[in-house]
Protein backbone atom coordinates (compact mmCIF):
# COMPACT_ATOMS: atom_id res chain seq x y z
CA UNK A 1 0.00 0.00 0.00
CA UNK A 2 1.44 3.39 -0.90
CA UNK A 3 1.70 6.02 1.82
CA UNK A 4 -0.82 8.33 0.14
CA UNK A 5 -3.62 5.78 0.49
CA UNK A 6 -2.64 5.17 4.10
CA UNK A 7 -2.58 8.89 4.93
CA UNK A 8 -6.04 9.18 3.37
CA UNK A 9 -7.37 7.13 6.30
CA UNK A 10 -6.05 9.60 8.89
CA UNK A 11 -7.91 12.61 10.24
CA UNK A 12 -6.24 15.86 9.22
CA UNK A 13 -7.21 19.46 9.83
CA UNK A 14 -5.03 21.38 7.46
CA UNK A 15 -3.85 24.94 7.92
CA UNK A 16 -3.45 27.16 4.89
CA UNK A 17 0.01 28.07 6.06
CA UNK A 18 2.68 25.38 5.79
CA UNK A 19 4.37 24.50 9.08
CA UNK A 20 7.51 23.43 7.25
CA UNK A 21 9.43 25.73 4.97
CA UNK A 22 12.39 24.72 2.87
CA UNK A 23 15.51 26.82 2.40
CA UNK A 24 16.01 25.88 -1.23
CA UNK A 25 19.40 27.58 -1.45
CA UNK A 26 20.76 25.08 1.10
CA UNK A 27 19.01 22.04 -0.42
CA UNK A 28 20.48 22.82 -3.84
CA UNK A 29 23.93 21.98 -2.51
CA UNK A 30 22.88 18.88 -0.54
CA UNK A 31 24.04 15.55 -1.92
CA UNK A 32 22.46 13.29 0.72
CA UNK A 33 18.80 14.40 0.60
CA UNK A 34 18.02 12.30 3.68
CA UNK A 35 14.53 13.79 3.84
CA UNK A 36 13.60 11.79 0.73
CA UNK A 37 14.26 8.53 2.58
CA UNK A 38 13.24 9.19 6.19
CA UNK A 39 9.73 10.64 5.83
CA UNK A 40 7.13 8.02 6.88
CA UNK A 41 4.61 9.71 4.62
CA UNK A 42 6.94 9.81 1.61
CA UNK A 43 6.09 13.49 1.37
CA UNK A 44 9.38 14.80 -0.02
CA UNK A 45 10.20 14.77 -3.70
CA UNK A 46 12.29 16.64 -6.24
CA UNK A 47 10.73 18.76 -8.94
CA UNK A 48 12.34 17.32 -12.04
CA UNK A 49 12.20 20.56 -14.00
CA UNK A 50 13.49 23.02 -11.42
CA UNK A 51 15.44 20.60 -9.19
CA UNK A 52 13.69 22.12 -6.17
CA UNK A 53 12.82 20.07 -3.10
CA UNK A 54 9.07 19.72 -2.64
CA UNK A 55 7.12 18.88 0.50
CA UNK A 56 3.43 18.04 0.76
CA UNK A 57 2.98 19.39 4.26
CA UNK A 58 -0.73 18.56 4.38
CA UNK A 59 -0.03 14.84 4.92
CA UNK A 60 2.60 15.44 7.59
CA UNK A 61 2.41 13.08 10.60
CA UNK A 62 4.51 15.59 12.60
CA UNK A 63 7.20 13.08 13.55
CA UNK A 64 9.94 15.63 12.68
CA UNK A 65 12.31 12.96 11.35
CA UNK A 66 13.11 15.25 8.42
CA UNK A 67 14.17 18.06 10.75
CA UNK A 68 16.25 15.73 12.90
CA UNK A 69 17.96 14.05 9.94
CA UNK A 70 18.79 17.19 7.92
CA UNK A 71 22.53 17.79 8.37
CA UNK A 72 22.30 21.44 7.22
CA UNK A 73 19.31 22.77 9.14
CA UNK A 74 17.60 23.51 5.84
CA UNK A 75 14.09 22.98 7.18
CA UNK A 76 12.24 25.63 9.13
CA UNK A 77 10.12 23.11 11.02
CA UNK A 78 7.39 24.03 13.48
CA UNK A 79 4.40 22.19 14.79
CA UNK A 80 1.17 23.22 13.06
CA UNK A 81 -0.86 25.85 14.88
CA UNK A 82 -3.03 24.63 17.74
CA UNK A 83 -5.96 22.53 16.50
CA UNK A 84 -4.39 21.90 13.08
CA UNK A 85 -2.52 18.98 11.56
CA UNK A 86 -3.00 15.27 12.12
CA UNK A 87 -5.48 14.23 14.85
CA UNK A 88 -4.92 10.64 15.87
CA UNK A 89 -8.01 8.64 16.83
CA UNK A 90 -6.04 5.62 18.03
CA UNK A 91 -2.46 6.77 18.51
CA UNK B 1 -3.07 37.93 31.99
CA UNK B 2 -2.99 37.07 35.68
CA UNK B 3 0.04 35.07 36.77
CA UNK B 4 -0.58 31.34 37.17
CA UNK B 5 1.17 28.89 39.47
CA UNK B 6 2.14 26.32 36.84
CA UNK B 7 1.84 26.03 33.07
CA UNK B 8 2.42 22.60 31.50
CA UNK B 9 3.48 22.51 27.84
CA UNK B 10 1.93 19.39 26.30
CA UNK B 11 -0.90 17.08 27.31
CA UNK B 12 0.85 13.73 26.96
CA UNK B 13 1.60 11.35 29.80
CA UNK B 14 4.38 13.38 31.47
CA UNK B 15 2.47 16.64 31.33
CA UNK B 16 -0.84 15.18 32.43
CA UNK B 17 0.71 13.19 35.31
CA UNK B 18 2.36 16.34 36.65
CA UNK B 19 -0.90 18.28 36.30
CA UNK B 20 -2.84 15.46 37.96
CA UNK B 21 -0.53 15.45 40.99
CA UNK B 22 -0.44 19.25 41.23
CA UNK B 23 -4.22 19.57 40.94
CA UNK B 24 -4.64 17.01 43.71
CA UNK B 25 -2.46 19.22 45.92
CA UNK B 26 -4.67 22.19 45.13
CA UNK B 27 -2.03 23.95 43.04
CA UNK B 28 -3.32 25.96 40.10
CA UNK B 29 -2.22 24.28 36.89
CA UNK B 30 -2.92 24.89 33.20
CA UNK B 31 -2.04 22.28 30.56
CA UNK B 32 -1.70 23.61 27.02
CA UNK B 33 -2.22 20.90 24.39
CA UNK B 34 -1.77 21.66 20.70
CA UNK B 35 -4.07 18.86 19.45
CA UNK B 36 -7.85 18.69 19.53
CA UNK B 37 -7.64 16.77 22.79
CA UNK B 38 -4.89 15.15 24.87
CA UNK B 39 -3.62 12.09 23.01
CA UNK B 40 -4.49 13.35 19.55
CA UNK B 41 -0.80 13.89 18.75
CA UNK B 42 0.54 10.91 20.65
CA UNK B 43 1.64 7.52 19.42
CA UNK B 44 2.95 4.49 21.25
CA UNK B 45 3.93 0.96 20.19
CA UNK B 46 2.67 0.11 22.72
CA UNK B 47 2.53 -1.42 26.05
CA UNK B 48 2.71 0.12 29.50
CA UNK B 49 4.25 -1.55 32.54
CA UNK B 50 2.13 -0.71 35.58
CA UNK B 51 4.05 -2.06 38.55
CA UNK B 52 6.67 0.71 38.73
CA UNK B 53 3.81 3.23 38.75
CA UNK B 54 1.66 2.19 41.70
CA UNK B 55 3.66 4.17 44.23
CA UNK B 56 3.35 7.34 42.14
CA UNK B 57 -0.21 6.97 40.87
CA UNK B 58 -1.88 4.41 43.15
CA UNK B 59 -5.51 5.21 42.47
CA UNK B 60 -5.53 5.70 38.72
CA UNK B 61 -5.74 2.23 37.22
CA UNK B 62 -9.09 0.62 38.03
CA UNK B 63 -11.00 2.77 35.57
CA UNK B 64 -8.19 3.45 33.08
CA UNK B 65 -9.05 2.66 29.44
CA UNK B 66 -6.29 0.14 28.80
CA UNK B 67 -6.48 -2.50 26.09
CA UNK B 68 -5.33 -6.05 26.97
CA UNK B 69 -3.38 -7.59 29.84
CA UNK B 70 -0.17 -8.91 28.26
CA UNK B 71 0.27 -12.59 29.16
CA UNK B 72 2.35 -13.70 26.20
CA UNK B 73 5.75 -12.42 25.08
CA UNK B 74 6.99 -13.41 21.64
CA UNK B 75 10.29 -12.63 19.93
CA UNK B 76 10.98 -13.48 16.32
CA UNK B 77 14.46 -13.41 14.80
CA UNK B 78 14.15 -12.92 11.07
CA UNK B 79 16.53 -14.24 8.45
CA UNK B 80 15.98 -13.29 4.82
CA UNK B 81 13.72 -16.28 4.14
CA UNK B 82 13.59 -17.97 7.52
CA UNK B 83 12.77 -17.12 11.11
CA UNK B 84 13.13 -18.34 14.67
CA UNK B 85 10.42 -17.58 17.23
CA UNK B 86 10.62 -17.74 20.99
CA UNK B 87 7.42 -17.57 23.00
CA UNK B 88 7.26 -17.01 26.71
CA UNK B 89 4.32 -17.06 29.08
CA UNK B 90 4.09 -17.19 32.84
CA UNK B 91 1.41 -17.37 35.50
CA UNK B 92 3.07 -14.32 37.01
CA UNK B 93 1.71 -12.20 34.15
CA UNK B 94 -1.80 -12.87 35.47
CA UNK B 95 -1.05 -12.03 39.08
CA UNK B 96 -2.45 -8.94 40.71
CA UNK B 97 -1.51 -6.10 40.65
CA UNK B 98 -1.32 -6.25 36.85
CA UNK B 99 2.07 -6.34 35.15
CA UNK B 100 1.56 -4.74 31.74
CA UNK B 101 -1.20 -3.71 29.36
CA UNK B 102 -1.36 -2.80 25.70
CA UNK B 103 -2.53 0.78 25.24
CA UNK B 104 -3.74 3.26 22.61
CA UNK B 105 -2.78 6.79 23.46
CA UNK B 106 -5.52 8.81 21.86
CA UNK B 107 -8.01 7.05 24.12
CA UNK B 108 -5.88 6.86 27.26
CA UNK B 109 -4.49 10.41 27.28
CA UNK B 110 -7.91 11.88 26.61
CA UNK B 111 -9.23 10.03 29.65
CA UNK B 112 -6.25 11.13 31.78
CA UNK B 113 -6.95 14.73 30.74
CA UNK B 114 -10.49 14.31 32.07
CA UNK B 115 -9.09 13.04 35.38
CA UNK B 116 -6.96 16.19 35.63
CA UNK B 117 -10.01 18.37 35.01
CA UNK B 118 -12.06 16.48 37.60
CA UNK B 119 -9.40 17.28 40.17
CA UNK B 120 -9.45 20.97 39.39
CA UNK B 121 -6.68 21.29 36.80
CA UNK B 122 -7.27 23.01 33.47
CA UNK B 123 -6.53 21.25 30.21
CA UNK B 124 -6.93 23.55 27.23
CA UNK B 125 -6.69 21.94 23.77
CA UNK B 126 -5.78 23.54 20.44
CA UNK B 127 -3.12 25.69 22.09
CA UNK B 128 0.39 25.44 20.72
CA UNK B 129 3.23 26.92 22.76
CA UNK B 130 5.79 28.67 20.60
CA UNK B 131 8.16 30.24 23.10
CA UNK B 132 9.15 30.67 26.73
CA UNK B 133 8.87 33.98 28.55
CA UNK B 134 12.13 34.86 30.24
CA UNK B 135 13.19 37.46 32.78
CA UNK B 136 16.83 37.82 33.84
CA UNK B 137 17.56 34.37 32.42
CA UNK B 138 14.79 32.62 34.30
CA UNK B 139 11.64 31.23 32.74
CA UNK B 140 8.51 33.10 33.83
CA UNK B 141 5.84 31.76 31.51
CA UNK B 142 5.06 30.79 27.93
CA UNK B 143 3.86 32.29 24.67
CA UNK B 144 0.91 30.48 23.13
CA UNK B 145 -0.82 31.51 19.89
CA UNK B 146 0.65 34.99 20.29
CA UNK B 147 -0.55 35.38 23.88
CA UNK B 148 1.81 35.73 26.82
CA UNK B 149 0.91 33.51 29.77
CA UNK B 150 2.99 34.33 32.86
CA UNK B 151 3.54 31.66 35.52
CA UNK B 152 5.81 30.82 38.45
CA UNK B 153 6.76 27.52 36.86
CA UNK B 154 6.74 25.91 33.44
CA UNK B 155 6.75 22.13 33.04
CA UNK B 156 8.19 21.11 29.68
CA UNK B 157 6.32 18.06 28.42
CA UNK B 158 6.34 18.58 24.66
CA UNK B 159 7.71 15.19 23.71
CA UNK B 160 10.79 13.71 22.08
CA UNK B 161 11.57 16.63 19.78
CA UNK B 162 11.02 19.12 22.63
CA UNK B 163 11.47 22.47 20.98
CA UNK B 164 10.89 23.97 24.45
CA UNK B 165 13.82 22.08 26.00
CA UNK B 166 15.90 23.81 23.31
CA UNK B 167 14.35 27.23 24.05
CA UNK B 168 14.92 26.67 27.76
CA UNK B 169 18.59 25.82 27.08
CA UNK B 170 18.24 22.40 28.68
CA UNK B 171 19.77 20.91 25.55
CA UNK B 172 20.64 21.69 21.93
CA UNK B 173 18.80 20.34 18.87
CA UNK B 174 18.19 16.60 19.02
CA UNK B 175 20.98 14.85 17.09
CA UNK B 176 19.93 12.05 14.67
CA UNK B 177 21.95 9.47 16.59
CA UNK B 178 19.68 10.04 19.55
CA UNK B 179 16.40 9.66 17.73
CA UNK B 180 14.49 6.83 16.12
CA UNK B 181 11.34 7.03 14.07
CA UNK B 182 8.42 4.72 14.76
CA UNK B 183 5.89 3.89 12.02
CA UNK B 184 2.67 2.21 12.99
CA UNK B 185 -0.56 0.88 11.59
CA UNK B 186 -3.68 0.23 13.62
CA UNK B 187 -5.53 -2.69 12.06
CA UNK B 188 -9.05 -3.69 13.07
CA UNK B 189 -9.94 -7.30 13.81
CA UNK B 190 -12.74 -8.58 16.01
CA UNK B 191 -11.85 -9.54 19.60
CA UNK B 192 -12.85 -13.16 18.79
CA UNK B 193 -10.48 -13.35 15.82
CA UNK B 194 -7.67 -11.77 17.84
CA UNK B 195 -8.12 -14.24 20.70
CA UNK B 196 -8.35 -17.26 18.43
CA UNK B 197 -5.52 -16.25 16.14
CA UNK B 198 -3.06 -15.47 18.91
CA UNK B 199 -4.26 -18.16 21.33
CA UNK B 200 -5.39 -15.72 24.00
CA UNK B 201 -7.95 -15.80 26.77
CA UNK B 202 -10.61 -13.11 26.77
CA UNK B 203 -9.08 -9.73 27.66
CA UNK B 204 -5.53 -11.00 27.42
CA UNK B 205 -2.95 -9.94 24.89
CA UNK B 206 0.39 -10.57 23.25
CA UNK B 207 3.49 -8.41 22.80
CA UNK B 208 5.53 -9.56 19.81
CA UNK B 209 8.89 -8.08 18.79
CA UNK B 210 10.80 -8.80 15.57
CA UNK B 211 14.51 -8.39 14.92
CA UNK B 212 16.80 -9.22 12.03
CA UNK B 213 16.69 -8.65 8.32
CA UNK B 214 13.55 -6.45 8.41
CA UNK B 215 15.44 -3.24 9.22
CA UNK B 216 17.95 -3.88 6.42
CA UNK B 217 21.01 -3.41 8.55
CA UNK B 218 19.76 -0.48 10.59
CA UNK B 219 19.22 -0.41 14.34
CA UNK B 220 15.59 -1.11 15.20
CA UNK B 221 12.94 -3.76 14.89
CA UNK B 222 9.30 -4.56 14.38
CA UNK B 223 6.47 -4.80 16.89
CA UNK B 224 2.96 -6.16 17.14
CA UNK B 225 0.64 -5.59 20.09
CA UNK B 226 -2.92 -6.85 20.36
CA UNK B 227 -5.47 -4.31 21.54
CA UNK B 228 -9.13 -4.98 22.35
CA UNK B 229 -10.38 -4.92 18.76
CA UNK B 230 -7.30 -3.77 16.87
CA UNK B 231 -3.69 -4.70 16.33
CA UNK B 232 -0.84 -2.21 16.56
CA UNK B 233 1.78 -3.19 14.02
CA UNK B 234 4.88 -1.19 13.28
CA UNK B 235 8.56 -0.67 12.87
CA UNK B 236 11.14 1.40 14.74
CA UNK B 237 14.29 2.52 12.93
CA UNK B 238 17.22 4.50 14.33
CA UNK B 239 17.44 7.62 12.17
CA UNK B 240 21.20 7.98 11.92
CA UNK B 241 21.68 4.23 11.74
CA UNK B 242 19.19 3.92 8.85
CA UNK B 243 20.66 6.81 6.89
CA UNK B 244 24.16 5.40 7.37
CA UNK B 245 23.13 2.23 5.53
CA UNK B 246 22.70 4.47 2.45
CA UNK B 247 19.17 3.22 2.03
CA UNK B 248 17.84 2.39 -1.40
CA UNK B 249 14.26 2.60 -0.22
CA UNK B 250 12.15 5.06 1.73
CA UNK B 251 11.54 4.11 5.36
CA UNK B 252 7.82 3.46 4.83
CA UNK B 253 8.71 0.78 2.29
CA UNK B 254 10.43 -1.18 5.07
CA UNK B 255 7.10 -1.36 6.87
CA UNK B 256 5.36 -2.59 3.72
CA UNK B 257 7.97 -5.30 3.24
CA UNK B 258 7.66 -6.26 6.90
CA UNK B 259 3.89 -6.66 6.53
CA UNK B 260 4.36 -8.88 3.49
CA UNK B 261 6.61 -11.29 5.39
CA UNK B 262 4.89 -14.61 5.90
CA UNK B 263 5.55 -14.39 9.65
CA UNK B 264 3.45 -11.19 9.81
CA UNK B 265 0.97 -11.46 6.93
CA UNK B 266 -1.07 -14.27 8.47
CA UNK B 267 -1.35 -12.40 11.77
CA UNK B 268 -3.04 -9.38 10.19
CA UNK B 269 -4.97 -11.23 7.50
CA UNK B 270 -8.49 -9.93 6.95
CA UNK B 271 -7.83 -6.88 9.12
CA UNK B 272 -8.93 -3.39 8.13
CA UNK B 273 -6.37 -0.59 8.27
CA UNK B 274 -7.80 2.16 10.48
CA UNK B 275 -4.91 4.56 11.00
CA UNK B 276 -1.33 5.18 9.94
CA UNK B 277 0.89 7.08 12.36
CA UNK B 278 4.50 8.02 12.96
CA UNK B 279 6.37 9.48 15.89
CA UNK B 280 9.86 10.35 17.05
CA UNK B 281 11.40 8.26 19.84
CA UNK B 282 14.29 9.47 21.97
CA UNK B 283 17.14 6.98 21.84
CA UNK B 284 19.23 9.11 24.10
CA UNK B 285 22.06 6.65 23.99
CA UNK B 286 20.04 5.80 27.06
CA UNK B 287 21.44 8.94 28.56
CA UNK B 288 18.67 11.30 29.58
CA UNK B 289 19.27 15.02 30.07
CA UNK B 290 21.85 15.29 32.85
CA UNK B 291 19.99 18.21 34.36
CA UNK B 292 16.34 18.27 33.28
CA UNK B 293 15.54 21.54 35.04
CA UNK B 294 16.53 25.17 35.19
CA UNK B 295 15.32 28.40 36.83
CA UNK B 296 11.54 28.21 36.58
CA UNK B 297 11.41 25.06 34.41
CA UNK B 298 11.49 21.28 34.68
CA UNK B 299 11.34 18.79 31.80
CA UNK B 300 9.54 15.44 32.03
CA UNK B 301 9.05 12.28 29.96
CA UNK B 302 10.35 12.12 26.39
CA UNK B 303 11.21 15.83 26.54
CA UNK B 304 13.79 14.95 29.21
CA UNK B 305 15.00 11.95 27.17
CA UNK B 306 13.51 9.38 29.53
CA UNK B 307 13.13 6.39 27.21
CA UNK B 308 14.90 3.11 27.41
CA UNK B 309 15.54 0.54 24.76
CA UNK B 310 16.63 -2.59 26.61
CA UNK B 311 16.53 -4.81 23.53
CA UNK B 312 13.64 -7.10 24.38
CA UNK B 313 11.77 -4.48 26.37
CA UNK B 314 11.17 -0.92 25.20
CA UNK B 315 9.97 1.59 27.73
CA UNK B 316 8.99 5.23 27.90
CA UNK B 317 5.48 5.71 29.21
CA UNK B 318 6.23 4.67 32.79
CA UNK B 319 9.13 7.09 32.86
CA UNK B 320 6.90 9.88 31.58
CA UNK B 321 4.19 9.29 34.17
CA UNK B 322 6.60 8.84 37.08
CA UNK B 323 8.83 11.78 36.14
CA UNK B 324 5.68 13.93 35.83
CA UNK B 325 4.72 13.00 39.41
CA UNK B 326 8.22 13.72 40.70
CA UNK B 327 8.30 17.07 38.89
CA UNK B 328 5.01 17.89 40.63
CA UNK B 329 6.54 17.09 44.02
CA UNK B 330 9.50 19.35 43.31
CA UNK B 331 7.23 22.14 42.09
CA UNK B 332 5.07 21.80 45.20
CA UNK B 333 8.13 22.21 47.40
CA UNK B 334 9.28 25.22 45.35
CA UNK B 335 5.87 26.81 45.76
CA UNK B 336 5.91 26.27 49.52
CA UNK B 337 9.29 27.98 49.66
CA UNK B 338 8.27 30.64 47.17
CA UNK B 339 11.54 29.91 45.37
CA UNK B 340 11.53 28.48 41.83
CA UNK B 341 15.26 28.59 41.29
CA UNK B 342 17.55 25.80 40.16
CA UNK B 343 18.69 25.14 43.72
CA UNK B 344 15.16 24.40 44.99
CA UNK B 345 14.25 22.47 41.85
CA UNK B 346 17.30 20.23 42.23
CA UNK B 347 14.97 18.29 44.52
CA UNK B 348 13.53 16.90 41.26
CA UNK B 349 16.94 15.43 40.45
CA UNK B 350 17.21 13.88 43.93
CA UNK B 351 13.79 12.27 43.52
CA UNK B 352 14.69 10.97 40.06
CA UNK B 353 17.98 9.54 41.30
CA UNK B 354 16.23 7.57 44.04
CA UNK B 355 13.67 6.22 41.58
CA UNK B 356 13.54 3.53 38.89
CA UNK B 357 13.67 6.31 36.30
CA UNK B 358 17.36 7.11 36.84
CA UNK B 359 18.33 3.71 38.20
CA UNK B 360 17.05 1.87 35.13
CA UNK B 361 18.71 4.37 32.82
CA UNK B 362 21.96 3.94 34.73
CA UNK B 363 21.78 0.14 34.51
CA UNK B 364 21.23 0.20 30.75
CA UNK B 365 23.26 3.29 29.93
CA UNK B 366 25.48 1.60 27.38
CA UNK B 367 22.88 -0.48 25.62
CA UNK B 368 22.56 1.83 22.61
CA UNK B 369 26.14 1.08 21.64
CA UNK B 370 25.31 -2.62 21.60
CA UNK B 371 21.89 -2.36 19.99
CA UNK B 372 22.89 0.03 17.24
CA UNK B 373 25.68 -2.32 16.25
CA UNK B 374 24.30 -3.74 12.99
CA UNK B 375 25.63 -7.18 13.98
CA UNK B 376 23.31 -7.27 17.00
CA UNK B 377 20.08 -6.63 15.13
CA UNK B 378 20.92 -8.21 11.77
CA UNK B 379 23.88 -10.58 11.76
CA UNK B 380 23.10 -12.63 14.90
CA UNK B 381 19.38 -13.18 14.23
CA UNK B 382 20.25 -14.25 10.69
CA UNK B 383 23.09 -16.49 11.88
CA UNK B 384 20.73 -18.21 14.31
CA UNK B 385 18.28 -18.86 11.48
CA UNK B 386 21.06 -20.24 9.24
CA UNK B 387 22.27 -22.66 11.92
CA UNK B 388 18.73 -23.88 12.64
CA UNK B 389 18.03 -24.27 8.96
CA UNK B 390 21.03 -26.54 8.65
CA UNK B 391 19.97 -28.52 11.72
CA UNK B 392 16.41 -29.08 10.54
CA UNK B 393 17.19 -29.72 6.90
CA UNK B 394 17.51 -33.29 5.61
CA UNK B 395 18.71 -33.21 2.01
CA UNK B 396 20.00 -35.68 -0.53
CA UNK B 397 23.48 -35.76 0.97
CA UNK B 398 24.40 -37.44 4.29
CA UNK B 399 24.10 -35.09 7.26
CA UNK B 400 26.89 -33.73 9.42
CA UNK B 401 26.82 -34.13 13.19
CA UNK B 402 24.57 -31.74 15.11
CA UNK B 403 27.49 -30.68 17.26
CA UNK B 404 29.65 -29.79 14.29
CA UNK B 405 26.86 -27.66 12.75
CA UNK B 406 26.44 -25.77 16.02
CA UNK B 407 30.20 -25.45 16.45
CA UNK B 408 30.50 -24.03 12.92
CA UNK B 409 27.87 -21.43 13.83
CA UNK B 410 29.63 -20.51 17.05
CA UNK B 411 32.93 -20.17 15.20
CA UNK B 412 31.37 -17.96 12.54
CA UNK B 413 29.52 -15.84 15.09
CA UNK B 414 31.83 -15.45 18.00
CA UNK B 415 35.33 -16.85 17.51
CA UNK B 416 36.71 -13.86 15.65
CA UNK B 417 37.65 -10.34 16.61
CA UNK B 418 34.25 -8.80 15.87
CA UNK B 419 32.38 -11.60 17.65
CA UNK B 420 34.53 -11.51 20.76
CA UNK B 421 34.26 -7.73 20.87
CA UNK B 422 30.45 -8.03 20.67
CA UNK B 423 30.37 -10.67 23.43
CA UNK B 424 32.40 -8.35 25.63
CA UNK B 425 29.98 -5.51 24.96
CA UNK B 426 26.86 -7.65 25.51
CA UNK B 427 27.67 -7.57 29.22
CA UNK B 428 26.49 -3.98 29.23
CA UNK B 429 22.87 -4.72 28.37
Amino acid sequence: MDPDSKLALDAFKNDEEPHISIRQEICKGCAQKYCLYICPGGLYSINEETGELLNEYTGCLECSSCRVSCPYGALEWNYPRGGFGVQYRYG
Amino acid sequence: MEKLDVVVVGGGLGGLASAYCLAKEGIQVLVLERGDHPGSKNVTGGRIYLRPLFRYLPDLWDEAPLERLVTKEVITMMGDDSSTTLQFTSKKFRESPPHSYTILRSRFDRWLGEQVMERGGFVVPQRRVTDLLKEDGRVVGVVSEGEEIPSDMVIIADGALSLMAEKGSLRGPLPPRHAAVGLKEVIRLSPEVIEERFGLKSGEGVAHLFFGSITQGAFGGGFLYTNRDTISLGLVVGIESYLKTQPSSEVHQLLEKFKEKEEVAHLIKGGELMEYSAHLIPEGGNRPLPKPYGDGIVAVGDAAGFALNMGITVRGMEFALASGCMAAQAVKRAKEKGDFSVSTLSYYESLLKESFVFKDHETFRDSLEVLENPRSVCFYPQLLCRVLEELFWIGEEPRGKVSSTVWKGIKEGFLNTAGLDDLWKFRRI
